[in-house]
């Protein structure tokens, strides 16, 4: 039997060992069915807070949970990096918030709302990253294939669901605007041929 | 202090104080040219024309905001940039709103009907949405980019790290099953008529079942050594003609076997 402090340790052991994100259920395996789901959660959430301070966080994500630097040192970690990791363009996040908001969408749903040609590059580009695939196709002329985010996308941006993703910004008013719009045109009108 | 306050001046220019900022800032022909390209598409040009002169996007004035596209077209066109298909679809598409709107309409016009501007602005909004939601997701803290994941140096005395699964691995599994087979030798009552290519079939009618399978699942050491000789054969028949894929995460890992790509 372990004292809460070593499993605690244990834990840590594990996690900073792991290059992928551990889930629960994994971690439960390190000990011998002598500690339950919950107690493993708390104690996670104590390790956590035991690192709160140093330049490495502890972070729950879709896949589990998993030891990462904190974003505020990256500056400086750059620095020692022969190349730094390029900024994704306008047309590719664009296309990526499309799939992950919308999903499972076709490359036309893509290009409807963003008014230009979905370049394959973007796609691939996307698909390489392993951050999009293919969840099926639709059944219209041509089979489009449906795209939808994956789960590596959710670890590598930090969110534990797509639940977590950053709110959309409210349109709703505009589903009302019409019968108000309609009349004002036909007012100035009447007004200057009257 | 004075109530007239002296008119602050934001710079000099020809010596003289520059007292007012100009209404739009001067943009020289050449960094039109890089703001132009900057655009991703006709919907994205519009939303900037709408929100650089704070118009109401509700409701559009349509003949300002048409000339205005057409202008920026124009210099599109005339500075030789690859002017996409779907900006003159746009002009097209704006022009066609533009002379609906002037149309009177008869009295007897259903009141139902639409403005015709409705479509465009459900495109503008819908598009501006997921513009913000781009800029949001690209705030977030990417892996690789703002944050890296940790893994620490472990020591490992067990044995030399492989990246992927040889011929020495395979050797091992094959003689942990020939050990097997060994012992359960005795149920063997009679000789079976044995193909590869059937287990071949075999083996990829399981996989399509379940997907993966451990290397030993394969494997029916009960049925003796001659079923297990074919069975190996088939499976490397299989990975030669790469409808399947066998691997090793590592060293004494267990070894896996799925479909190839040729498969899924």
């Amino acid at each position: 039997m372990h004292s809460p402090e070593e499993a605690k340790r244990i834990l840590e052991a594990a996690l900073l060992a792991s290059p992928e994100p551990l889930q629960v259920l994994e971690l439960k395996r390190l000990f011998d069915q002598e500690l339950n789901v919950e107690t493993l959660r708390k104690l996670l959430d104590e390790l956590r807070g035991e690192w709160s301070g140093r330049a490495v966080e502890l972070v729950n994500l879709a896949s589990g949970w998993r030891f990462q630097t904190r974003a505020e040192f990256q500056p400086y970690v750059d620095r020692l990096m022969p190349e730094k990791a390029p900024r994704y363009s306008r047309a590719v996040m664009e296309t990526l918030a499309i799939i992950a908001y919308r999903q499972p969408v076709t490359r036309g749903d893509i290009e409807d709302i963003r008014g230009v040609t979905v370049s394959t590059q973007i796609v691939q580009a996307l698909e390489n990253r392993g951050w999009i695939d293919v969840v099926g196709h639709r059944e219209t002329p041509g089979r489009p294939a449906l795209y939808a985010t994956t789960r590596q996308f959710l670890d590598d941006l930090g969110l534990r669901s797509l639940q977590e993703l950053p709110p959309l910004e409210e349109i709703a008013k505009t589903l009302e605007f019409e019968p108000e719009v309609r009349t004002e045109p036909e007012e100035v009108r009447t007004g200057t041929s009257g | 202090m004075s109530d007239v306050a002296a008119p602050v001046s934001f710079g000099k220019l020809y010596g003289e104080p520059v007292i007012e900022l100009p209404h739009d800032l001067y943009i020289p022909p050449d960094a039109l040219e890089v703001i132009l390209e900057a655009f991703e598409g006709p919907l994205d040009l519009l939303l900037y024309l709408i929100r650089k002169e704070n118009l109401d996007i509700l409701d559009i004035p349509m003949a300002p905001l048409t000339r205005q596209y057409l202008e920026y077209v124009e210099i599109m066109r005339t500075k030789n940039l690859e002017l996409a298909a779907e900006y003159l679809v746009m002009a097209a598409m704006l022009m066609s709103i533009k002379s609906r709107l002037l149309l009177p309409r008869p009295p007897s016009a259903d009141p139902t009907e639409e403005d015709p501007r409705a479509e465009l602005v459900r495109r503008l909004l819908q598009y501006e949405q997921m513009k913000k939601a781009a800029q949001a997701l690209d705030e977030l803290p990417q892996v690789g980019r703002d944050v890296i994941a940790i893994s620490v140096w472990i020591e490992r005395t067990v044995a030399e790290r492989l990246p992927d699964v040889n011929a020495q691995d395979l050797a091992e599994a094959w003689r942990g099953l020939l050990h097997r087979a060994r012992m359960s030798k005795h149920h063997r009552i009679s000789r079976e008529e044995l193909s590869v290519r059937e287990h071949m079939s075999g083996i990829l009618r399981a996989l399509r079942e379940r997907r993966v399978l451990e290397f030993g699942e394969l494997f029916e050491p009960e049925r003796g050594v001659a079923v297990l000789v074919v069975t190996f054969l088939a499976l490397l028949e299989l990975a030669r003609e790469l409808l399947i894929e066998i691997t090793q995460s590592e060293c004494f890992a267990p070894i896996y076997v799925k479909l190839g790509h040729a498969q899924s």
